[in-house]
């Protein structure tokens, strides 16, 4: 597998994503309340916080899916606004709901999120990424006809099918059984070390424990913890403990 | 410019309602069949509209207009609401595509899915009567342009609207009267002068005036007048659609 980033095209090595100011107001709530983040390439990185903390927020902000109130969003340097055509290059992200196309194929879902990103010849890549998480034998079934891990399965597959150096996974591990818990986080810790950014969102924190480098903490849409997991870890038991003290404050 | 994304979502967008082609594109024809059926049978023969043209001649590239309009609008406003209830649209939103290339993805595969429907009446229409056919190019030009505004709109509609009803209601209330009172089933000099107005004031009349000129080379106004209305028409509803897009109405949150 070769994966690209910034500094494989000679370009100056820019954090893979750099929040800065970053606010979002939804009428009366505030979503997001200037959040500054910096995440360098290569870092394992979990964003935790309890429902409603601003996660998906910011991820769909980083996504292009939502557009942030103030402050500005970068990946890998290019501005998730300005520079919209190259920051979605260089992303991948595997959304929190189980969204699909019923009227297609999971190869078919595949081709086609290949070919929006200017991919036209992606065949051995998508045959590759079908083996991996397990979907072989499903390749050519509708996607209405999968099971949740399944469709679990393909998001997590249309967000890599062209190759992003940074990958946004937004509880991705949400209702899936532990045999597809194991088999796609060996997966991603393999894309991490081939220099995959990874950003993580998830509930189980006993999995941001073990994968994750680093950790920033929300509540109501501001960081109110960030640091090496280790540091977090030093006065706690767990990530879960410490996780539990610092929102408790 | 990423041609690759832009023929891809296009290719998407067309296999979408090819693979419902009974639904999509024959149950259209049939309608517009049943329509050619039933008012040919009523007033055939006691309707003159044009000189030395049967009623049922003369109803057939307005019908065919008609399912080219409707179908076209269908097409791009069923797809993004579908799109947007079931979130798969995020798929699309998050691609590096560009604001035009999202537009013409959605506005040439619903205009393609019109012209098929358009097609298909009007093959029906060769084989049951003589319908002639003046000028090839008026009718490719004026079948195109509409199958384009009403993709456009569309586009603008789903969009717009938050549920399946929404839809409807522009369905009911904007596109059947707009192509009920363009003239499909009758000239409009026939009308009093208030319904006269109302139609001349139609954009959709003007399309299929001049669609109808293009068959048998007399229309009720110049098909080049028709053009400096329908003209300007679809390209401020392309130009609305856009706008949508680019400012991420109702789809970037």
């Amino acid at each position: 597998m070769e994966f690209a980033n910034s500094s494989d095209v000679g370009c100056p090595v820019f954090p893979a994503v750099e929040l800065t100011g970053l606010s979002k107001r939804y009428r009366q709530v505030e979503a997001l309340r200037g959040v500054n983040l910096t995440i360098a390439e290569g870092e394992f990185f979990a964003l935790l916080g309890p429902n409603g903390a601003g996660k998906t927020t910011l991820i769909n902000i980083l996504a292009g899916l939502t557009r942030a109130t103030r402050g500005q969003a970068r990946v890998l340097g290019f501005d998730v606004r300005n520079h919209y055509l190259e920051a979605r290059r260089r992303l991948g992200v595997v959304p929190q709901e189980l969204v699909f196309d019923p009227f297609f194929s999971v190869r078919e879902a595949l081709q086609f999120q290949s070919g929006y990103f200017g991919l036209a010849h992606n065949t051995a890549w998508i045959d590759e990424l079908i083996a991996r998480l397990g979907l072989s034998d499903k390749a050519d079934t509708n996607m209405r006809q999968l099971s949740g891990g399944m469709k679990r399965r393909v998001l997590v597959a249309q967000a890599l099918v062209h190759k992003p150096p940074v990958i946004i996974l937004d509880e991705p591990t949400a209702g899936v059984d532990v045999e597809l818990r194991q088999s796609l986080w060996a997966f991603i810790r393999e894309l991490n070390r081939a220099g995959h950014t990874i950003l993580l969102t998830t509930h189980y924190l006993e999995e941001a424990q073990q994968l994750c480098n680093r950790v920033a903490m929300l509540r109501q849409g501001e960081i109110v913890a960030l640091d090496t997991t280790a540091n977090l870890m030093a006065s706690s038991d767990s990530l879960e403990a410490a996780f539990v003290r610092i929102m408790a404050q | 410019m990423n041609g690759i994304g832009l023929w891809t979502l296009l290719r998407k967008e067309i296999l979408r309602f090819w693979k419902v082609l009974l639904q999509t594109v024959a149950a259209p024809v049939l309608t517009a069949l049943l329509y050619l059926l039933v008012f040919a049978q009523a007033l055939e023969g006691r309707v003159e509209v044009y000189p030395g043209v049967a009623y049922s001649v003369f109803l057939i590239p307005g019908l065919a207009m008609m399912s080219i309009l409707q179908n076209a609008f269908a097409n791009s406003s069923s797809s993004l609401i579908q799109s947007k209830i079931t979130g798969n649209i995020a798929f699309i939103l998050i691609a590096p595509l560009s604001h035009l290339e999202f537009l013409l993805a959605y506005l040439l595969a619903a205009a393609l899915r019109g012209l098929l429907v358009g097609a298909g009446v009007l093959l029906a229409g060769f084989w049951v009567v003589d319908l002639p056919l003046a000028y090839p190019l008026w009718v490719l030009v004026w079948a195109c342009l509409a199958a384009l505004a009403f993709a456009a709109i569309g586009v603008i509609a789903g969009i717009w609207a938050d549920k399946f009803d929404h839809l409807s209601g522009v369905q009911n209330f904007i596109i059947l009267p707009l192509t009920f009172l363009s003239g499909v089933f009758y000239s409009i000099h026939s009308l009093p002068p208030f319904w006269l107005a109302v139609s001349q004031a139609n954009p959709v009349f003007y399309m299929i005036d001049g669609f109808r000129y293009g068959f048998f080379a007399q229309a009720d106004v110049s098909p080049w007048l028709g053009l400096a209305v329908a003209l300007p028409f679809t390209l401020i509803l392309c130009g609305v659609a856009m706008q949508l897009i680019m400012r991420g109405y109702k789809l970037r949150h």
